[in-house]
């Protein structure tokens, strides 16, 4: 994590030639990834050599891994796309120039909270991640990204309570040791209840995703890829952390059902939403807000689960896969728009025979987002619906299947629309990075439902339920 | 146990709150929220916590209040005068019952925890390794180092983020005067602020030297700074900088990079942020000195705000520039 | 009742106290203030959380520190925006009023 800090401040120095430092830094990132996918199972570092409760512990689990993987795929390619295609505003230098160190306080952030166990360590870093994805989206719109800075800051203050309460009653904010002490009292839940809804705001679960549709949608691509693949996320993880590390004795599986079924009411609601919009960018956006909705409906899935390494890890491939194909959707849907007459999804009209290679990416996308097989979206959806089937659990077996369905409806939409005829388009078909980057992502969304067994060892390293003394019944 | 000027000294901070939320009038409401913040200041000093008194009046009363007034003003001069309209009084009402519930809950919940400075008897044995004297220091550059890397990064992140807001053509350009638009008052700023900047580096520097032993620290000093900086730039004894300046950029960066640079080279002692056996005091003031340098302009440009001043052409001979 | 409670339980009222006027203040540099207190609050529970007999424990008070730069810096980004923002709006308004432009959202 601090190779993107050092980039950010080259990045800072470097001005205006800042936009190819992403050279070096995709494959420094990438390279650092997958040394970390190879680390030993319970490698763990103390920062400074500082013993717990003062110090800070750093642990590559599964989660982290993985997550840290998916980070730097999809920053990878966002930057070289953007590098090739700038993300500003037509003239607008002072973007050109704070795009490029912003994303790397974003990738540094998302990396640092991936990897760290702390819990006020982790309040920084989600401020270092809010803080580049405010800016982000106010470089599309003003108003949005206002809107989205209030609520987050809401969120940030519950959590930093939250954090406050357990400072004072157990003298620790690291994870690891919190599990063990922690008894089911009145401060105990108010905290876990005060960072929960401070960080359901934050990944924007239903109904507390308001801000998200209107910032994601109004961003430029790269940015909207960006914050839906990766800011969002980071919120995601923090509650894993805490639902299932460090409260599992104080948490019942009854409250995991507050989880599970405002994501259930999610993944209805953004689908239902997603299929009544007329921009693409919107309907983009509101499939994030249904995706958001799987990864907690996950939560009691895993909880309830005899053994839940199976959901587990089928949250995990969620996960991954939503960052890989939405990253990827957004970059072609920016590419899609500049082409087309207008940003709605009407006047997407022969956009098939343009820019094939484009749509190509954006169908590959929407087919892992979809579910279908083979892609990383059916191995993950397979597996929870899989656990869910087998707890009996079938009124979420039910909405994953209608989910699924709902967004074959709006993605087939937005698809067939670009198979219509329709005038010739304004800009011609390039290719390059910028095709290739959200074509490569997509690709890798499809591919990674192929190598299901290896991810899903992967996500099970230093997993919660597999350490002595875990939740699971 | 509680003293009759803990308790006095807290309804003074409830109230100078109430008032700065409530009040109709904006700027009335950020002068009670400097006052607040003052009082706030003397409650750390009530709590022996002298280091967050200081950063708390310098950063959350200072700073914050001149940002504010800033904000304000600018407003006003586009005819928004941050009055607020009153709501519905059902909102009211269902908010100030949740509002009363989430208040009690908590006021619950933090007295069901006992007072007490568990981790002090942690931190105290390993402050003789560290060679210097001030706990909280130890803890914020020794123990917690790595939040406090991540921290200067948020607060250079927080000056790109605010510059990326600036309108399309004027990049690179300047932020708008800090100036006050009364003439003799600019004077007596630009007189005061010749004087001041030099004191306020002295005094700065001395607060981060003495920072390692008795309270004080990279922070409160670079604080110090931003606000010589700050009244230097309303007098208009310095200019504000544009934002391309390549000294410019080496000063808001040099802090981050050293803590970084010292924190790698602590992998050749056995890990990222270890510091070398016997070297932890020079590898800390290192640490410090140039932080305080960066948060001091880092601040200051915050302040400042995104640039709306265009900078005409390279040569960019017309503008006011000469006396920087 | 103990000096640490007194603290604590005034952080707890200007939390709730700031959190009422961030719902019910409609001006985006008001709210800004009010989320200053509520922070202020949440600080004031960690430290007054931290005090013990003779001493305030020096992690919170490090934590504290930690926070309050990050709300400088937060702030400083919010009321950039919110001024930006009043500009742009006017600027927008200035542009379409003369041609009877067309309607803004």
């Amino acid at each position: 994590m601090a190779v993107p800090l050092g980039f950010m401040l080259a990045a800072l120095l470097a001005g205006r030639a800042a936009r190819w430092l992403i050279l070096p830094a995709a494959p420094a990132m990438a390279g650092l990834a997958l040394w970390l996918a190879l680390v030993p199972a319970d490698a763990a570092y103390l920062v400074g050599h500082w013993d717990l409760p003062l110090g800070i512990l750093l642990r590559p689990d599964g989660v982290a891994r993985l997550m840290v993987a998916a980070t730097a795929l999809v920053i990878g390619a966002v930057g070289l796309h953007a590098l090739a295609d700038p993300p500003e505003k037509a003239g607008n230098a002072a973007q050109a120039e704070t795009f490029w160190p912003l994303i790397y306080l974003l990738w540094a952030g998302a990396n640092a909270g991936f990897l760290t166990t702390d819990l006020f360590n982790l309040y920084v870093t989600l401020e270092m991640v809010s803080l580049a994805a405010v800016a982000l989206a106010a470089m599309g719109s003003l108003e949005a990204a206002l809107r989205y800075f209030m609520i987050a800051l809401v969120g940030s203050l519950a959590y930093l309570l939250g954090v406050a309460l357990l400072v004072g009653r157990y003298n620790t904010v690291d994870v690891t040791l919190l599990s063990q002490v922690a008894q089911p009292d009145l401060a105990t839940m108010l905290a876990l209840g005060l960072m929960t809804a401070g960080l359901l705001i934050k990944a924007a679960l239903f109904p507390m995703h308001g801000w998200l549709p209107p910032a994601h949608a109004a961003a430029p691509a790269p940015a909207s890829a960006l914050l839906s693949a990766i800011a969002v996320k980071l919120g995601f993880v923090i509650l894993l952390r805490l639902w299932f590390e460090a409260f599992p004795a104080v948490s019942g599986q009854t409250a995991l059902h507050v989880l599970g079924g405002p994501g259930a009411l999610a993944v209805i609601y953004g689908s239902v939403q997603a299929m009544r919009q007329q921009r693409l960018k919107a309907l983009v956006a509101y499939s994030t807000v249904a995706q958001v909705g799987y990864l907690f409906l996950a939560f009691p899935l895993v909880a309830g689960a005899p053994d839940p390494s199976g959901a587990w890890a089928g949250m995990m491939l969620h996960a991954v896969a939503h960052m890989l194909a939405k990253a990827a959707m957004f970059l072609a849907a920016g590419l899609m728009l500049k082409a087309a007459a207008g940003d709605r999804i009407g006047d997407l009209g022969g956009l098939a025979q343009s820019m094939p290679m484009t749509v190509t990416a954006f169908g590959l996308a929407a087919v892992s987002l979809m579910g279908l097989p083979p892609s990383g979206g059916f191995t993950g959806k397979f597996l929870l619906l899989n656990a869910a089937i087998a707890q009996g659990a079938f009124l979420y077996a039910g909405v994953m299947i209608l989910g699924g369905l709902l967004a074959a409806v709006y993605f087939f939409r937005a698809l067939s629309a670009c198979f219509a005829a329709g005038p010739a388009p304004r800009a011609p078909a390039t290719l390059g990075v910028r095709t290739a980057a959200p074509l490569v992502l997509a690709g890798l969304a499809i591919v990674m439902g192929f190598g299901g067994s290896a991810l899903h060892n992967l996500s099970a390293i230093a997993a919660p339920w597999a350490a002595p003394g875990a939740a699971a019944p | 146990m509680t003293g009759a000027f803990d308790i006095i000294l807290c309804l003074m901070i409830l109230g100078a709150a109430g008032i700065a939320l409530f009040v109709r009038d904006a700027l009335a409401a950020i002068a009670f929220f400097i006052a607040f913040g003052n009082l706030l200041g003397l409650a750390w000093l009530g709590l022996d916590a002298v280091n967050v008194a200081l950063a708390e009046i310098a950063l959350g009363a200072g700073v914050t209040g001149v940002l504010l007034i800033l904000a304000r003003a600018r407003l006003l001069a586009l005819g928004d005068d941050a009055t607020c309209a009153d709501t519905s009084a059902w909102l009211r009402a269902g908010a100030l019952a949740a509002c009363a519930g989430f208040v009690l809950l908590l006021a619950a919940a933090v007295l069901s925890i006992p007072p007490e400075s568990g981790l002090d008897r942690a931190v105290a044995p390993l402050m003789p390794g560290l060679g210097i004297e001030n706990r909280v220091t130890g803890v914020l550059l020794a123990f917690r180092a790595y939040d406090t890397l991540l921290e200067s990064f948020v607060l250079l992140g927080a000056l790109v983020a605010v510059w990326s807001l600036a309108p399309a053509g004027v990049w690179p350009g300047r932020p708008a005067d800090l100036g006050v638009a009364d003439v003799p008052m600019r004077r007596v700023a630009r007189s005061f602020g010749r004087f001041l900047l030099p004191v306020a580096l002295v005094m700065a520097a001395y607060l981060v030297w003495a920072g390692s032993d008795v309270p004080g620290g990279a922070f409160q000093a670079g604080t110090v700074l931003a606000g010589g900086l700050m009244v230097s730039a309303i007098g208009g004894a310095i200019g504000l900088p544009r934002s391309d300046l390549p000294g410019l950029r080496v000063a808001l960066v040099l802090g981050p990079l050293v803590f970084l640079l010292i924190g790698l080279a602590g992998m050749g002692f056995g890990g990222f942020l270890v510091y070398p056996e016997g070297s932890a005091k020079a590898a800390i003031l290192a640490i410090e000195y140039s932080l305080f340098l960066s948060i001091g302009a880092t601040l200051a440009l915050l302040v400042a705000g995104p640039n709306v001043i265009g900078w005409p052409d390279p040569a960019g001979g017309t503008d006011r520039h000469s006396d920087c | 009742m103990v000096t640490g409670h007194v603290y604590a339980l005034t952080g707890a009222v200007l939390a709730g106290l700031g959190l009422f006027a961030f719902i019910t203040l409609r001006h985006t540099l008001r709210q800004l203030l009010a989320i200053n207190v509520v922070g202020a609050g949440i600080f004031l529970i960690l430290g007054g959380l931290g005090r013990g007999a003779d001493a305030t424990d020096p992690f919170p008070q490090a934590l504290v520190i930690t926070g309050i730069v990050v709300a400088v810096a937060l702030t400083a980004f919010g009321a950039a925006m919110i001024v930006r923002l009043a500009e742009a709006r006017v600027a927008t308004k200035a542009a379409t009023r003369p041609d009877g432009g067309k309607p803004g959202p």
